[in-house]
């Protein structure tokens, strides 16, 4: 009991301790805030709703600080509702401007929380960083200019090589000369005699029988290989209406694929998500970071297809409201299999639990989709030769499990040992 | 030396002077060569200036360039919704329950959509009334995707708004109402309790309304007979379930008599079970579905038929009737009689004729034997025709007393035997409103064509038996412009509401009772109080005691005037409003397997009397006589004649449905219109017949007039007596053959090694031909599931049909199987031979019949997989024979080496071909296939694949959720539409399974056993109840 009483004791000099070191530091810190603070709270508690300069669900903030008296944005921030019910003026007039979106109360907020934040809010807008793009037009022409070396690397190069051969011919002809002078005789006639080498070929029949025998067998390859090819659009990378970047959703920000491909889970289809999917998250993104840019695009451009995509769905940014007015995307199919070929996506990726990146690639790294795999028979045939069943867990795998493997002697089950190469499996 | 002796070829060559002679030195082909349109005009191409040269530089051309066009794939888009409906997940398919009420069918049933398109009718589990979905309404899901559907309002055939139909029609009704005309509606029977009460509220509102219900194949004498006895216009209901004795007179039960829905109770009590099954004798004159399947039939005329009730009503009652009838008949009579009166309560008789003192009898005779199997409580209300009121309103209409016409369901100008009296009727009617779905005979010539929706685009209740309700909710967005009945009521009669509302604020307070109005909606089906109770049971005390007496003594007066002719309606083709749907119309008769087709069904011996005749040309096509038929003085010239084995002698037989011209596709205005003959609303009626000269008719017959030839192999059956007490290796014999000069069981003999399939699934099916009606829903549900193409009439002919599951019949030519098989034995030498099986050829005059649904046998030592060069078939694990049509090269080697005759070969492309004009060559027709099967193309074999992509999804459905496949989860198509249970898929290696109870019962057999190919799919031997007396 002792024990517990002081160290009880210890521990309320240590809480009251830090509680007054913390009273003095907000104390310090009062009306002013820290911005660091408040803009990781912000992206927290606000950037679903508000953006500093641009009307969202609710209002721009930037200089929020100013328009209200301090007390009544604490009074804001904790219940809004009541702030409104108690009928202030200006609560009044935010809610008619809004309605029906209610805010979210955030009573978790202390004041000194909502101090920072408003200190974040009261931040000058920083202007676009000029700066910024001379560097990359300058990073531009640096890769522009080593493009140019190698051109000029390989004119240098013809350059001497043509001058190697002027060279040659011209020592040639000098010591032919010198030749001529010391009275040196070319047997030229010699060689008119001799017979020249097509004919000997020709002649030849054992070799004309050898040569159309690689020849054919040559060009059966080479045809052969062309045939295989047709139908087949590995490495197919269409322009699509949307520049829609696969690394910026899957890599950058690590959406799940079956956020958006959510029929991928139940269905054939791995499905091209709707629109409405993409406004989930695109109702406040408006823009991508200026990290986000590419050599190869810019920011502008980014938020210039985030813009395609507001006018598709008919997302009237500036009212934050659906206009009605569609324009449903037209998207360009890439992978496509053939009609009489029956794929079934939950199979795979519920069941199976195959990556997507199995059959669909490094998606995370690609700027622009496109075919990773052949999707030829081959390859799936492939696939399912050499990968095992994923049984564990799933009771309707439970008895063929145990006698399939007692049958083949095996532990772990191929799909072909299953059955899965048979043709009735997919065409049908 | 050289001799110059002449050769010649013929007799023709010989003759210096003949013409053809000299014109086949000339011509290296006697007939123009057969080319397309662009060689055919001889004078244009004479007259061209292109020489053989250009041609083929411009065929280099055009084929250099059409390849290298080539080399570039098609660019495909896809186009995602906008916003996706939350219940839509691409390729998964969702099910709605609702209701087929279009005045001829009722059903409760579900509908499979896929990506909000209905593409596919399945049976409700959960309904309690009715057998589920026959044929037609297996193939109504085709009828929304009509091509030759209205779009929209119309008037003197162009295009109007809603508004300014709605503007106009209030309009014309105002102006009836104060000029004291009739305001009528003339539809078809909705038995719908909501549209009841709107239509009284429009009464309410315009006074003058008149309700006039009109059913095109009127059961009026039986309404007539059942209000009179039990005061509600109704009919009874019969329960075939609990019967064990069934006598019918003329009811054609099994398909549409007294609205149908009868064949799976009746089913359910052919089957042996415990050593008993029903005894069911017919009486009747065509030979009819239900006489098909009876256990004894006797063909008598319309006239007899009537004789032989009132005998039968005589032997029963032990009071004795008098009537002229064969003495054998008299005996069939007096036994059925007697078998009736054994069953006592467990009997039922039913009739089909057509006259109210013959349904008095047969009410009164139920109620004297107090059947258990009718139903006069909770009868049936899916008739309500009133045959007097309908020939009124003509002469209404003709003497200038009606205003405003307004029809919902119903096509007269067709249907109506004095249909040109209604067209005249017609132009006296001051405004006419027509909703129909098609520019059909009778909205071609109203003011107003108002489009309507399909059913699938509707809201609606139907109450099909007292108490018994049903829902119908639109299971996709209407395509058109179209507006249903009972919404534009609603705006007529001014109330604000829309019809969904209304029906549901009518259901929340008078049906449901507190019920749940979303499960109601869900289940598709509801059962509850009825809302006629009220109404009729105060009229019930008023009510005459119907003289029986009386009736039987005008029944067995009757006599016919000479040959009769009874009228029906076809399984496939109902009362003719589905006539644009192709699948119907290729759709074999299941007796006479025509299809494309109506024609006049004729006994053997008045043929030869008349000189009418069928016979078969070279390529196995049928042809038949014509004949001019008369009625009441109209004649339809050229009906087609076929001869029906069974038909009774004096009697012929027309089907309704045929015959019409509007709104129909050229291809399926096929036959005649029957209705014409329809006087009276008495589909008996007498005729004259005469051969009509000139050519004869080309039949589209699917199986020919063979006969079994007592090849009891295919198709075993025995008599119930036989079954009961002996071994089943006596009446389901094993096939032996020689090994090592030693009889054995041909099941124990194989050129094959076994494969082992007793892990995982094996699939096989069950097809209890006791069970089996053969009426041919499985045909058109495996078409919709399987993308099976039409193929139209002239393919058929030349037996390119292309179903997968065919149901054959078989006639025996004696009275019996077993006579077959006595008389095959009987036979000695090869003379005797050769004429015995000749004349076993002429089927006999009331053959025995009998179903057999054939597809696919996926046997386990399939002969087809062994012959394919390119190995396109070959066998899976589970059972199925599999078939990869992108592997297919069309060498057909494999149907020839096929025992069963199932695989069907893509002759042509059937699909985007104009030759072809059906619903897979429009854009809209093409909204019903079925996504997750093949459209398979020009010259690939194809066959019935047991429904793979439904029992694969079965077991996704089952991995996904990791758990073992329920047993009645595995379904094909052909399963899940038989609603009498004769066709059950499954997995026998789950032996809890339905299908490995049924395998291990002792009237299982195979198909051809004798050849050892092991089926997967089995029979069950059919068992007929001979018991005479």
């Amino acid at each position: 009991m002792k024990k517990v009483i002081r160290r009880n004791s210890v521990l309320r000099i240590v809480v009251i301790g830090v509680a007054f070191l913390l009273s003095f530091s907000t104390s310090l810190l009062a009306q002013d805030g820290d911005p660091a603070a408040g803009k990781s709270l912000f992206n927290t508690y606000c950037a679903a709703c508000h953006n500093l300069d641009r009307k969202m669900t609710g209002p721009a903030l930037r200089g929020v600080g100013d328009k209200y008296e301090r007390q009544w944005l604490y009074d804001w921030v904790h219940n809004s509702q009541a702030l409104i019910k108690s009928g202030d003026a200006d609560a009044a007039a935010i809610w008619a401007e809004y309605q029906p979106a209610v805010m979210t109360a955030f009573p978790q907020l202390s004041e000194a929380d909502i101090d920072n934040i408003i200190a974040y809010t009261m931040q000058p807008k920083e202007e676009p960083k000029t700066a910024e793009v001379p560097g990359v037009v300058g990073g531009a022409t640096g890769g522009g200019q080593s493009g140019i070396g190698n051109n000029v690397i390989l004119a240098a190069l013809i350059l001497v090589f043509g001058l190697l051969v002027v060279m040659l011919y011209l020592v040639n002809k000098t010591l032919r000369r010198i030749a001529e002078a010391n009275g040196v005789e070319f047997a030229y006639a010699e060689s008119e005699k001799r017979m020249p080498i097509w004919k000997a070929f020709v002649k030849n029949q054992f070799l004309v029988l050898v040569s159309v025998v690689f020849l054919l067998l040559g060009g059966a390859y080479f045809a052969y290989g062309y045939m295989m090819q047709v139908g087949v659009d590995q490495g197919y990378m269409p322009v699509q209406p949307i520049h829609y970047s696969h690394r910026i959703h899957a890599g950058d920000n690590q959406i799940d694929c079956k956020y958006c491909h959510s029929s991928a889970r139940v269905s054939k289809t791995s499905g091209i998500p709707s629109l409405n999917v993409c406004m989930n998250c695109h109702k406040s993104v408006m823009e991508v970071a200026p990290e986000t840019a590419t050599a190869e695009h810019s920011k502008e451009f980014y938020d210039g297809e985030i813009q395609k995509l507001y006018k598709a769905v008919g997302w009237d940014v500036d009212n934050q409201e659906y206009t009605g007015k569609t324009e449903p995307v037209k998207w360009v199919r890439i992978h496509n299999l053939p009609d009489f070929a029956y794929f079934n996506h939950s199979q795979h990726v519920t069941v199976a639990g195959v990556a997507c990146q199995k059959c669909h690639g490094p998606v995370e790294e690609m700027e622009v989709m496109y075919q990773y795999a052949p999707l030829t028979m081959g390859w799936c045939i492939n696939c399912h030769r050499e990968t095992d069943v994923k049984m564990e867990g799933n009771e309707y795998y439970e008895k063929i499990h145990e006698e399939l493997s007692k049958k083949y002697g095996v532990d772990k089950l191929t799909i072909a040992q299953m059955g899965g190469l048979e043709c009735g499996k997919c065409h049908y | 030396m050289a001799s110059n002796k002449k050769y010649w070829k013929s007799v023709e060559e010989l003759n210096p002077n003949s013409s053809i002679v000299e014109t086949l030195k000339q011509n290296e082909f006697v007939e123009e060569i057969p080319v397309d349109e662009f060689l055919g005009d001889k004078d244009t191409l004479s007259s061209s200036s292109t020489t053989r040269r250009d041609f083929l530089k411009y065929v280099g051309f055009s084929t250099a360039a059409a390849s290298l066009a080539a080399c570039e794939g098609p660019v495909k888009k896809s186009i995602p919704y906008v916003v996706q409906p939350e219940m839509i997940i691409p390729g998964v398919a969702n099910y709605y329950a609702t209701t087929i009420a279009d005045g001829y069918d009722f059903a409760n049933i579900l509908i499979k959509t896929r990506e909000g398109r209905p593409i596919k009718v399945e049976n409700n589990k959960d309904a309690r009334f009715g057998s589920g979905a026959n044929a037609r309404v297996q193939a109504s899901v085709l009828g929304l995707y009509d091509s030759l559907r209205v779009q929209g309002p119309k008037h003197n055939g162009e295009f109007v708004s809603w508004e300014d139909l709605d503007k106009a029609v209030v309009a014309g009704l105002n102006t009836a109402q104060n000029a004291g005309k009739k305001i009528v509606l003339l539809t078809q029977t909705f038995a719908s309790p909501s549209t009841t009460k709107l239509i009284s509220e429009f009464k309410a509102k315009y006074g003058t309304v008149e309700h006039v219900v009109y059913d095109a194949i009127s059961e009026d004498a039986a309404l007539n007979a059942f209000e009179a006895k039990y005061g509600v216009r109704a009919l009874a209901d019969y329960d075939f379930s609990k019967a064990e004795v069934i006598v019918s007179f003329g009811a054609d039960f099994l398909t549409d008599w007294q609205g149908g829905g009868f064949d799976s109770g009746y089913a359910k009590s052919r089957v042996p079970a415990k050593g008993k099954m029903s005894r069911h004798i017919q009486f009747e004159s065509n030979m009819s579905l239900t006489g098909s399947n009876a256990d004894k039939r006797v063909p008598l005329t319309p006239a007899q038929q009537k004789v032989a009730l009132a005998k039968f009503y005589g032997y029963l009652s032990g009071q004795g009737a008098s009537g002229d009838l064969p003495e054998a008949v008299d005996q069939a009579v007096k036994n059925a009689a007697a078998q009736v009166a054994r069953a006592g309560k467990n009997a039922v008789v039913v009739t089909g004729i057509q006259d109210e003192d013959a349904q008095t009898v047969v009410l009164a005779i139920n109620e004297m034997i107090s059947s258990v199997v009718m139903d006069v409580k909770a009868p049936k209300l899916v008739r309500k025709g009133d045959v007097k009121a309908v020939s009124q309103l003509v002469k209404d209409m003709a003497a200038g007393n009606v205003g405003v016409l307004i029809t919902s369901g119903v096509n007269p100008a067709y249907t109506l035997p004095n249909a040109a009296e209604f067209d005249e009727a017609l132009k006296n009617v001051g405004l006419s409103v027509a909703f129909s779905m098609k520019e059909d005979e009778t909205s071609v010539q109203t003011t107003y064509i108002a489009a309507a929706p399909h059913y699938l685009e509707s809201w609606g209740d139907v109450e099909m038996k007292k108490g018994f309700f049903g829902l119908i909710q639109p299971t996709i967005r209407p395509l058109f412009n179209t507006k249903q009945f009972q919404e534009a009521l609603l705006g007529w009669t001014g109330i604000g509401m829309n019809y969904h509302d209304y029906m549901k604020s009518y259901w929340e307070g008078s049906i449901l009772g507190g019920s749940s109005w979303n499960q109601a909606l869900h289940d598709g089906v509801f059962t509850g109080v009825s809302v006629i109770d009220e109404a009729a049971s105060e009229e019930v005390d008023q009510l005459v005691p119907v003289s029986v007496a009386g009736a039987v003594s005008k029944l067995s007066k009757a006599t016919a005037d000479g040959m009769e002719l009874t009228l029906y309606p076809k399984v496939g083709m109902g009362d003719g409003q589905q006539a644009n749907n192709p699948w119907l119309q290729e759709f074999p008769d299941p007796i006479s397997r025509v299809s494309w087709d109506n024609y006049l069904t004729v006994s053997k011996a008045d043929a030869e009397e008349r000189g009418l005749e069928n016979y078969h040309v070279a390529n196995g096509g049928l042809n038949g006589s014509y004949a001019n038929v008369t009625v009441n003085g109209v004649t339809i010239k050229n009906v087609p004649v076929l001869i029906q084995p069974g038909q009774a002698k004096g009697s012929v037989g027309l089907s309704f449905g045929y015959g019409r011209k509007a709104g129909l596709k050229h291809e399926m205005q096929t036959g005649k219109n029957a209705y014409l003959f329809y006087g009276g609303f008495n589909p008996v009626q007498t005729v004259t017949i005469e051969k009509a000269g000139g050519d004869d008719h080309e039949f589209a017959c699917i199986q020919l007039h063979n006969t079994l030839m007592g090849r009891g192999d295919i198709l075993k059956e025995t008599s119930l007596e036989i079954f009961n007490t002996k071994n089943s290796r006596e009446w389901n014999k094993l096939p032996q053959v020689s090994l090592n000069h030693n009889e054995v069981d041909a099941s124990t003999v194989d050129l094959w090694n076994e494969f082992d399939r007793s892990i995982g699934h094996h699939f096989n099916l069950s097809i209890d031909l006791n069970a089996c009606t053969g009426c041919g829903a499985c045909v058109i549900a495996c078409h919709a599931e399987n993308n099976v193409p039409v193929v139209g009439k002239a393919e058929v002919r030349k037996s390119r049909d292309m179903h997968w599951l065919r149901i054959d019949r078989y006639y025996s030519s004696d009275e019996t199987f077993e006579g077959d098989l006595e008389t095959v034995e009987g036979i000695s030498g090869l003379g005797d031979s050769l004429s015995t099986f000749g004349e076993m050829e002429h089927a006999s005059e009331n053959p025995q019949v009998a179903f057999q649904p054939v597809m696919c046998q996926h046997c386990n030592h399939a002969p087809c997989e062994t012959v394919c060069p390119v190995a396109a078939t070959s066998h899976g694990r589970q059972g199925q024979n599999h078939m990869a049509y992108n592997r297919c090269v069309g060498t057909r080697y494999c149907a020839n080496n096929c025992p069963y005759k199932v695989r069907r070969f893509n002759w042509f492309l059937y699909n985007n071909n104009d030759e072809f004009d059906f619903h897979m060559n429009d854009d809209l027709g093409k909204m019903v296939l079925n996504p997750d099967v093949t459209v398979r193309s020009r010259g690939v074999m194809e066959k019935c694949s047991l429904c793979m992509q439904m029992t694969q999804k079965s077991i996704l459905d089952a991995k996904r959720e990791g758990r073992p496949v329920k047993d009645e989860e595995f379904q094909t198509a052909c399963s899940a539409a038989c609603g009498s249970g004769a066709i059950v898929f499954g997995d026998i290696n789950n032996k809890e399974s339905q299908v490995a109870e049924l395998k291990e019962s002792d009237r299982v057999y195979h198909l051809l056993e004798h050849i050892g190919t092991k089926p997967n799919v089995f029979y069950h031997v059919k068992v007929r109840n001979t018991q005479e007396a």
